[in-house]
């Protein structure tokens, strides 16, 4: 302890210093999970009533309705984009309101206030897991053969969408210390995530209809990519996919091209909130 | 190689208040040309300079509104100065409040592993303390029940456990010995006198001045964010009674 050297005691190495608590990480995790579902009899099930029921709403209203259910597997293209929306949604809502809900230790306690964010989307990321092994089993079912190439993708899709929840997350939980708004206006963007990338609807209707211009922007948002990253990994490689006379159509240079794209505007996201979130939490505990 | 544990050179705060919180009330104020209206701002501290060596004890002391706590705040990390620095040797603990890290949800079991290693000790170590902890808290069998149920007293002594076996380099108390009844409050002022003789460093913000003047030797006063004294606790003590 005589060797420590005077420091700021509010100095801060962002991101870095979240991996350095790991151990208050894994506690926060266990509290946020644990508090979640505190005297619900179905606990952690609810995380996967949720998702069930707006599946069978969408698949009732949209496959059996609108007759979608006509696409070979249309199941499995819709739950491999609903859940990667759901991950996203739920990771970069509650990272936003976890610095404000958290008030009383940004308070009085000096902690890397990252810690929150991250945690949120640490959550998240358990939520996801069950749903993602209920996508694995059901695409076993309908004959699943993928390529490495595809795992890869599917893989970086996860990426992606942590590093943009998470920048998504920091930057507007920085904000909605100072104003409440953001709570809302993230409520209205993850309204419009599930109908901004084609979870419900295929990609190639967009560019038909809209054109190539509004195309190219619409593919710039790393949900899309993902959401088809997801596409070609689990539902392009079922059975029933591979033997339809027209195949999987897929974006083209998918995996060449929007792959890195994707990570790029991502890592370019998570920077922006970083920076945006230090230069504000100095602020936190006056402010809450 | 300096003795200090704390530096605290020429420290200003100016506190913006606000007066609206929503972006709709920001924007029809600015079109409004109530632009000056937006916030206002307050000195809570103006220009200060303390410097506290290791193992010494100092009371802040001060009216309320003095900018104390403030101080405190600052010297924990939690908020930023806007001018001047603020440096500190080893490991701060703050008792800025007790309890702040608690969920009613959680048991008192897991509280006290939250909170160990949000005041900074690592799972093992709060492991290792555990039963430290718990029988100084006077808890006993309700250590498996939730927090939520607990009698503001033994909600206090179990917080106020846990961070006085934190085992700080700097340790900050900001108005806690008020805790639980008459018996653990000694043991508390006791426990706090065995961390002074140890070696920790202790700043202490309370308007208990007997108190103060039990645990600390030197006694800084504020008044409306100026320091106006620093000196033996006696002396401060005194100033601040005749005023």
């Amino acid at each position: 302890m005589s060797s420590e050297s005077l420091a700021a005691p509010d100095k801060s190495g962002g991101l870095l210093d979240v991996l350095r608590r790991r151990d208050l990480l894994r506690l926060i995790v266990r509290k946020e999970l644990k508090v979640r579902y505190r005297s619900s009899v179905l606990g952690l099930l609810w995380s996967y009533v949720r998702p069930g029921v707006q599946f069978l709403v969408f698949y009732f209203a949209l496959g059996v309705f609108l007759g979608l259910n006509k696409q070979p597997n249309f199941v499995i293209y819709m739950f491999s984009g609903i859940i990667l929306v759901n991950f996203f949604s739920e990771a970069f809502g509650q990272a936003t309101r976890s610095v404000v809900a958290n008030g009383a230790l940004v308070k009085k306690i000096y902690l890397p206030r990252e810690l929150f964010p991250v945690a949120s989307v640490w959550v998240a990321i358990v939520h996801f897991l069950p749903q993602f092994l209920i996508l694995l089993a059901a695409c076993f079912f309908f004959g699943w053969t993928p390529g490495f190439g595809q795992l890869m993708g599917a893989v970086g899709a996860f990426v992606m969408v942590t590093m943009l929840s998470l920048g998504l997350g920091l930057l507007f939980a920085a904000a909605n210390v100072l104003f409440r708004d953001s709570e809302n206006i993230v409520d209205l963007m993850l309204m419009m995530a599930t109908w901004l990338s084609p979870v419900l609807y295929a990609w190639y209707l967009v560019r038909d209809t809209l054109g190539e211009t509004f195309y190219f922007f619409y593919q710039l948002n790393p949900m899309t990519i993902a959401v088809e990253l997801f596409h070609a990994a689990f539902w392009s490689p079922t059975a029933a996919v591979r033997n339809a006379p027209e195949g999987a159509r897929l974006p083209d240079n998918l995996l060449s091209l929007w792959l890195p794209v994707g990570l790029v505007i991502s890592l370019l996201i998570l920077m922006l909130g970083q920076s945006v979130f230090r230069r504000l939490e100095g602020r936190f505990a006056q402010e809450l | 190689m300096g003795s200090e544990a704390i530096v605290v050179e020429n420290v200003s705060k100016r506190f913006n208040l606000r007066h609206t919180r929503s972006l709709k009330e920001t924007v029809v104020w600015l079109f409004k040309g109530r632009r000056g209206e937006l916030s206002s701002t307050f000195m809570a501290l103006d220009g200060v300079n303390v410097s506290v060596d290791r193992g010494e004890s100092v009371a802040l002391l001060g009216f309320n509104g003095s900018g104390k706590s403030t101080l405190l705040k600052l010297i924990s990390g939690v908020m930023s100065t806007d001018t001047g620095s603020v440096r500190t040797r080893g490991k701060v603990a703050g008792l800025i409040e007790v309890g702040a890290g608690f969920h009613p949800d959680l048991t008192g079991r897991e509280n006290v592993y939250l909170n160990g290693v949000i005041l900074g000790m690592t799972e093992q170590e709060t492991a290792e303390r555990f039963d430290e902890i718990v029988e100084f808290s006077e808890i006993g069998k309700f250590i498996d029940t939730e927090v939520k149920f607990y009698s503001s007293g033994m909600f206090l002594r179990l917080a106020f456990s846990v961070a006085v076996h934190t085992r700080p380099d700097v340790f900050l108390i900001d108005e806690i010995l008020s805790v639980g009844d008459e018996p653990f409050q000694k043991k508390c002022l006791a426990r706090i006198q065995e961390l002074r003789d140890s070696g920790c460093t202790l700043v202490v913000v309370s308007h208990d001045l007997d108190m103060v003047s039990r645990v600390c030797s030197r006694g800084v006063v504020l008044r409306q964010g100026k320091k106006v004294a620093d000196g033996p606790i006696e002396e401060a003590v005194r100033l601040l009674r005749e005023s």
